[in-house]
């Protein structure tokens, strides 16, 4: 082992993830500190701190055996799952859409842990299955079945955003487990078929969000308002930015969400181009980073499940700077980790814990073999 | 069953996650390059785009609308002014609704259901981003409330500003007119963004609407940092407004003040000359609107009330009325008729009249014979219908024309009625028929076809006075001396000397002396027949008010070295001498003694019921009162007719009415006047 200053049990720490984590989210702090006029209150002290008690969940979550989440796969699927189920009555009693279950302490979004879940899941379920029996219709309606359950669910909320990640995510491991690709050519072309039928099956307002992302212009003062001061809060940073508190956009309240889906606006307003090409680059390290453990890890499960929440982060990320910069419609999904908020911060901790607990059974797998 | 039948295993499924996996990285790293094209996109090739944008949310340009010049008499005392208030407005593209608005509005500043009419008329008629006024004038209580209550009232812009005051109220009204904000159509013709800001009024009507430029100035700007919800940040940049120009008037501002008050209940009009120079001393027509009331945004009621009034409140008379001008066209005629070589000391004997073929042309006595003083001084019809019809109404028109009947004179008035001066060529052009004795006849004693103005008689008036073609003018401003008239002094002293008989030696306005030691005034009284009247009957008590005849009266004074000269008219007066004349003493004497003229006025004014204001909020609350009655709201009241003419405006009406025709504008036209045009036809003969 390497000697040295530093004690073996924090060089042996995962850096190569932790260490973009901390950028994104020291930088998350700092544009919070500024978006709330130069005050620590009410966001960036918060999220600073939320962050260090996420961050030692993660480092303790990343102890747990491999095993382990092997064994709470279906379990914990299954409880998110009637999770989702009481949140719906309980939305449905008070006639509007809640997403939430408040626990006293924690407003729990079973939605935003369903992100993972179905990860965890779908990895088990081909990880259960034979390698002969993946070319069986099994080895499809069973997973799909899973994952339309729990979309739908989340679809009745209504949160089209959180519904789509969901797919998106299980879809992934499907394909990374090794379906025909021909299924997936073929799902292509289904969905895009589906897209009319999906189009008129749409809330007024998802319909809305839809027509103004072709056309932000057509209502810069309605719900396109969101998008076009958006664009102009980036469009203005230039490739220096205005400046660290300088943002007029967000500091005078254009930029409508400064602090939570729209902070990477806010963002850029201030850091301009280098600060937002930093920011992708962090999330890119950690997406390679969990990209790297799945293809060292030695079992199906760790590799399925860490490339799984390797996309699943890289969806969340990458949607919602589409959304911002006006390539893809006002989903309302924040940026993790970097957004105000408790809910997506406490998701991207949980898949860091996961992949840094496959990075060190396949490190120790490594050694005893 | 099988989807198909490779064989997999581990070993093929691990190379194939691999492949996947690294086509799935491949993916995200072309998605990752995108963003950042886009970004780059927006950041780099659209910087200047978004720049602007930014900058223009940023930064908010307010103007700050200039301050209206003054309107100030030529003493320069203010008839309208400026004076500075708290103010709401509504700017209805930023109201949400307006059901949820107005409640908080009401409670807090106290609206009556009048105001809210208004504001729900106003608010529908205006163009989304044009300020509807909900309160002017507001108390420092009520504006800091309004502030608290700002963030649950979207649209909702308190101000400070000016507001238009005019000390004088009606008496002034139909003079400089009143202020009001620009309407839609103005805003689209020019597009001026001053038209559109907040507290920003434009003149509309009299003076205020005609020299509007002149006393608008120039807006200030605002160049302020605001936040998205329109709070004020900083402020940067400030350009002052710059005031608009004063307007100097030759108006007498106490005298038209008085003149206006000594009107009283009656529908007339006072206009007085300086006659040696033009100077338009007073033009006071009544009764009026209250202009402070206009131009705060004058609510339906109080509009329904003055349009419905047969007193014809919106009407500037003065300029806009058309009357016969009767006898008072009597010294005009004795000197047209010494200019075509009568003797004035021919006498002509007055037996009750004149018989002209098979028709007898009544006069009002028997004046036996009678010289043209004498005949100006009992203003004998059979000496002018002699006269007359001797020389020839086509001659005596020219003479009319020469003192400004008929004529056009350019004025700083929105709308003027020029009248009529009739003759054998204008008959034909108009009726296709030829002259007849009997229409010389009764143009001659300022009946028939002839029609004037109470200006153009008070002109006429001050050009006999002074023998002087003096031009009307009512912006003061260098002096301009006039040049004489070709009329003869010896012919200009005939007719003085008539008409200082009149009121000074026993003639029709012998009552109307004035009350004064060393001035004394000539005049000459004009009763103008309304309708067709048969026999001898006249238009005197008997009739309803809107048929009775009007009463004139021209003068000037002092009879020696005449230097004012004046028109009264009083609409359905019964006769010069008994409702005009007595007016015309008193404004005269104003001149002269306004203490001993002020007075009389007020012990008039204790039977009229209180002074202009006095009479007009009390006829508003009547008229309120009586409105809610009509509704169910409140059990009956009763009217009060204070002036006896009410009752009669009921009547039914199928007699054809001779003087100014025009219709009450009430409903349609934005300004209280009509432009209507001259020459009404249908005057009536006797």
């Amino acid at each position: 082992m390497r000697g040295g200053i530093i004690p073996a049990p924090i060089m042996n720490l995962p850096w190569r993830l932790l260490l973009p984590v901390m950028f994104i989210a020291g930088f998350g702090c700092v544009v919070l500190y500024s978006a709330a006029g130069g005050h620590v209150r009410p966001w960036a002290f918060s999220q600073g701190l939320r962050f260090v008690v996420f961050l030692g969940l993660a480092l303790f979550l990343g102890r747990i055996k491999q095993d382990s989440w092997k064994a709470i796969a279906f379990p914990a699927y299954g409880i998110i799952c009637v999770l989702l189920l009481i949140v719906e009555l309980f939305g449905a009693v008070k006639g509007g859409s809640q997403r939430w279950i408040d626990l006293g302490f924690i407003r729990l979004q079973p939605s935003e842990l369903m992100k993972i879940a179905i990860v965890l899941a779908i990895s088990r379920f081909y990880d259960i299955m034979p390698a002969g029996e993946i070319r069986r219709w099994n080895a499809i309606w069973i997973p799909l079945v899973m994952i339309l359950l729990p979309a739908g669910l989340v679809l009745l909320q209504p949160d089209l955003g959180t519904a789509t990640m969901i797919i998106a995510g299980g879809i992934t491991v499907m394909f990374l487990a090794g379906l025909p690709l021909r299924l997936f050519i073929g799902g292509g072309v289904a969905v895009l078929a589906a897209l009319p039928i999906l189009w008129f099956s749409m809330h007024d307002y998802q319909r809305n969000r839809v027509l103004i992302f072709l056309d932000p212009e057509s209502d810069p003062l309605g719900t396109g308002y969101h998008i076009s001061q958006s664009k102009i809060a980036i469009g203005s940073g230039g490739f220096f930015g205005k400046g660290f508190l300088n943002g007029s956009q967000s500091h005078l309240d254009y930029l409508p969400e400064g602090h939570t889906d729209f902070v990477f606006a806010t963002m850029a307003e201030e850091w301009g181009l280098v600060g937002a090409t930093l920011l992708i680059a962090a999330y890119f390290m950690i997406v390679r980073y969990a990209m790297q453990v799945a293809n060292r890890s030695q079992d199906k499960f760790g590799r399925l499940l860490a490339s799984g929440l390797g996309c699943t982060i890289f969806y969340y990320f990458s949607v919602n700077i589409m959304m911002v910069m006006g390539m893809a419609p006002v989903v309302g999904i924040p940026l993790p980790m970097f957004s105000f908020g408790g809910s997506a911060l406490m998701t991207l901790m949980i898949c860091f814990g996961m992949l840094m607990s496959i990075d060190r059974a396949s490190r120790r797998s490594g050694q005893f073999i | 069953m099988r989807l198909s039948q490779a064989n997999v295993t581990e070993a093929s499924q691990r190379f194939s996650f691999t492949r996947r996996s690294l086509l799935m990285s491949a993916a995200q790293l072309g998605v990752g390059g995108a963003l950042i094209a886009r970004a780059a996109w927006l950041a780099i090739a659209q910087n200047d785009k978004y720049t602007l944008l930014s900058e223009s949310n940023r930064v908010q340009l307010t103007l700050i609308p200039p301050r209206r010049g003054w309107i100030v008499d030529r003493h320069g005392q203010p008839l309208a002014k400026n004076r500075s208030d708290f103010r709401v407005d509504l700017i209805p593209d930023r109201v949400p609704s307006l059901d949820a608005v107005l409640p908080p509005l009401i409670e807090t500043l106290g609206l009556t259901a009048d105001d809210v009419q208004r504001i729900r008329t106003d608010f529908e008629k205006a163009a989304g981003f044009q300020p509807v006024q909900v309160a002017e004038k507001l108390e420092w209580e009520q504006f800091a409330a309004i502030n608290l209550r700002l963030p649950e009232l979207p649209g909702v812009v308190p101000a400070r500003g000016l507001s238009r005051d005019y000390p004088e109220g009606a008496a002034v009204a139909h003079l400089v007119g009143y202020v009001g904000s620009a309407s839609a159509d103005q805003y689209k013709e020019s597009h001026d963004p001053l038209l559109i800001t907040p507290g920003f009024k434009v003149g509309k009507d009299g003076l205020e609407k005609t020299m509007d430029l002149h006393m608008r100035g120039k807006a200030g700007a605002q160049r302020s940092e605001v936040t998205a919800r329109g709070k004020l940040v900083r402020e940067l940049a400030k350009r002052p407004d710059v005031s608009g120009n004063t307007l100097k008037l030759t108006i007498e501002g106490g005298l038209q003040a008085y003149a206006s008050r000594r009107l009283g209940m009656e529908s007339g009009s006072v206009v007085v000359f300086d006659c040696q120079n033009g100077d338009i001393l007073t033009m006071a027509s009544m009764p009026a609107y209250d202009p402070n009331s206009f131009s705060d945004g004058i609510s339906h009621d109080e509009w329904d009330m003055l349009s419905k009034n047969d007193h014809l409140p919106l009407m500037n008379k003065s300029l806009q009325a058309l009357y016969p001008p009767g006898s008072t066209v009597k010294p005009m005629a004795a000197l047209a008729i010494q200019r075509h070589g009568i003797d004035p000391h021919e006498t002509i004997y007055c037996n009750g009249g004149y018989r002209l073929g098979n028709r007898f042309f009544r006069c009002l006595g028997r004046h036996g014979s009678v010289d043209m003083p004498t005949a100006l001084m009992k203003s004998c019809n059979t000496y002018f219908y002699a006269m007359g019809h001797r020389i020839g109404y086509d001659k005596i028109a020219v003479v009319a024309r020469e003192f400004g009947l008929g004529q056009e004179f350019t004025l700083p008035f929105p709308s003027q009625r020029y009248g009529t001066v009739p003759d054998s060529a204008w008959k034909m052009r108009k009726y296709k028929q030829a002259w007849s004795q009997s229409d010389t006849l009764n143009a001659t004693i300022g009946q028939g076809y002839l029609l004037t103005s109470p200006f153009q008689l008070a002109l006429m008036a001050a050009r006999i006075a002074s023998g002087k073609a003096i031009i009307p003018r009512v912006i003061n401003g260098p002096l301009v001396t006039p040049p004489r008239l070709n009329i003869p002094p010896e012919h200009l002293a005939v007719v003085h000397d008539g008409m200082n008989r009149v009121v000074n030696m026993g003639g029709t306005a012998a009552r109307s002396r004035l009350p004064l030691d060393n001035v004394t005034m000539a005049g000459k009284t004009g009763t103008a027949q309304v309708r067709r009247i048969a026999g001898s009957q006249r238009g005197g008590d008997a009739m309803p008010w809107k048929y009775r005849d009007h009463g004139l009266f021209v003068c000037f004074a002092p009879v020696e070295n005449p230097r004012f000269a004046a028109a009264v008219v009083i609409d359905h007066g019964m006769g010069g001498s008994r409702a005009a004349a007595p007016v015309a003493k008193d404004v005269l004497t104003y001149i002269y003694d306004p203490a001993k003229a002020m007075d009389s006025l007020l012990a008039l004014e204790k039977n009229w019921g209180g002074t202009i204001k006095e009479r007009m909020d009390r006829e508003a609350a009547l008229y309120r009162a009586n409105k809610a009655f009509e509704n169910g709201e409140i059990p009956p009241i009763v009217p009060i007719p204070a002036s006896g003419n009410t009752a009669d405006g009921n009547s039914a009406a199928t007699v054809k009415i001779t003087a100014h025709a025009a219709p009450a504008p009430a409903s349609t036209a934005a300004t209280p006047v009509a432009n209507a045009p001259s020459n009404p036809a249908g005057t009536v003969q006797p």
